[in-house]
């Protein structure tokens, strides 16, 4: 016993040394696989207050060009209204419509929750913005956030007034989505190297794409409502054996001055969740 | 003031600084990112124990990694600079006399040869670990080689740059304190 002891004494600092990476790396290896950190309510809360006083500042300079992106939404939304059409248009309003509205409304119901978005990174291989909006007004996990330009990220976890946002440009982001023209789906993730492109994988070779097309959010993912924009393709390539292309697609949301995200709540997801977990079981 | 506000004081303003400026400035490209965080670490003053030493990293590493959203990341990097700080500043400076009249690793201190070594060693021990868990999480072995190298560089030029700003006096510790 004395002998273990004074072994344990001998080595006390190499013991602690791995000891403590030992936390750390579980902290990190669990944080990675489920998202769900030991700490996180109340880190969250405290770094988030530090961040919305960060940025606080930081807004001011971005004023401009927040109001801009917010007017041109504005326009947007009031180019959708049914008053802004006249008679002879409203065949090709209904087609674009029926997409958007007609078909997937009905069955589909979507909430948008706007938030002020005070934190914001785009230099890790991992980014994560940090949402001025948490449970107490109404944000859980796993909801989808959009900007006024294209989609953001989903929320992976919250605390009582803030929420953790996994944005797009994150290793471990995948969003279902597919071509506006033709309507091809494939799965957009980050390859980590540039922020201001995504990847699209899975579009198989038959499809007709271009440089140019818009590619969309699909309807096969429960947390965006489909056909908001995710970007336009800027490169096509892909492996010559494979039988898919990879599409380099320049994301329309600018990743460096996002001020204002909107959370979607889709309200009838749960019942969806519920009926899919029910046929796994069987 | 005492060397104890001092680390407080640095503490926080390298957390602010690393969190709120340089991870703020846009990636010119995917392998270069400013660090300069740890340099915390390696200014911690001589008289603090191996496990206390472990400990102040362990926090300064979990406080920072709450700030950027990745917990766990950079806390293993600053342990293990931590642990091996004082097994190269004995191999750099084998007379126990420099430990006992300076307060903390600089220039001064150490002569401009010692210290820069000191720095470079610890400096990409910890970018090298750092990336290396990245790139578990990825794998591209290229990717690692370009990023250790790239951010590796830039990090001893902030490093520098940080010095010629603040210049520390190497000061005298009085007997009384050791």
């Amino acid at each position: 016993m004395r002998n273990i002891i004074a072994f344990i004494r001998h080595f006390f600092n190499l013991f602690l040394f791995l000891i403590l990476t030992g936390i750390s790396l579980g902290i990190l290896i669990n944080y990675n696989q489920t998202y769900n950190v030991v700490f996180s309510n109340i880190a969250s809360e405290a770094t988030g207050k530090v961040g919305a006083q960060y940025n606080s500042v930081e807004y001011y300079f971005k004023l401009k060009k927040t109001n801009e992106d917010l007017a041109a939404e504005n326009a947007e939304l009031r180019g959708l209204l049914r008053s802004s059409f006249e008679s002879p248009d409203t065949s090709t309003v209904i087609k674009i419509d029926s997409l958007l509205k007609d078909t997937l409304g009905r069955v589909r119901k979507f909430l948008f929750l706007p938030a002020k978005v005070v934190n914001n990174d785009v230099s890790d291989q991992n980014n994560y913005i940090t949402l001025y909006r948490g449970s107490k007004q109404g944000v859980i996990k796993d909801m989808g956030v959009i900007g006024p330009q294209g989609i953001i990220g989903k929320v992976i976890d919250t605390s009582k007034n803030y929420c953790r946002v996994m944005s797009v440009l994150n290793r471990n982001s995948k969003v279902s989505a597919m071509t506006k023209k033709g309507f091809y789906t494939g799965l957009v993730d980050w390859d980590g190297k540039d922020p201001r492109y995504v990847t699209m994988h899975n579009v198989p070779k038959s499809a007709k794409v271009k440089i140019g097309d818009s590619i969309i959010t699909s309807n096969l993912s429960g947390n965006y409502p489909p056909g908001i924009m995710i970007g336009t393709i800027a490169a096509i390539g892909g492996d010559p054996a494979s039988g898919f292309y990879d599409l380099k697609v320049k994301t329309a949301t600018d990743f460096y001055n996002i001020q204002y995200a909107y959370l979607v709540d889709n309200m009838i997801w749960a019942e969806q969740k519920d009926l899919e977990a029910k046929t796994l079981k069987q | 003031m005492t060397s104890l506000l001092k680390n407080i004081i640095r503490f926080v303003l390298f957390i602010l600084v690393q969190v709120y400026i340089f991870n703020k400035v846009p990636p010119i490209h995917q392998f270069v990112k400013p660090y300069i965080y740890f340099l915390f670490i390696l200014w911690l003053p001589f008289n603090i124990g191996r496990p206390g030493l472990m400990l102040l990293a362990f926090i300064f590493g979990l406080t920072f990694d709450y700030f950027s959203g990745t917990p766990g990341l950079h806390t293993v990097p600053c342990v293990f600079i931590a642990y091996l700080r004082p097994f190269l500043l004995n191999l750099l400076i084998p007379q126990d006399t420099i430990q006992l009249s300076f307060a903390e690793p600089s220039a001064k201190s150490m002569g401009w040869a010692s210290y820069a070594t000191y720095i470079l060693i610890l400096t990409f021990l910890h970018i090298a670990l750092l990336v290396f868990i990245e790139w578990m999480e990825f794998g591209d072995f290229f990717y690692f080689i370009g990023k250790v190298t790239a951010t590796t560089a830039l990090s001893l030029v902030l490093i520098f740059i940080a010095e010629m700003l603040f210049p520390r006096q190497g000061k005298y510790r009085t007997n009384a304190a050791a």
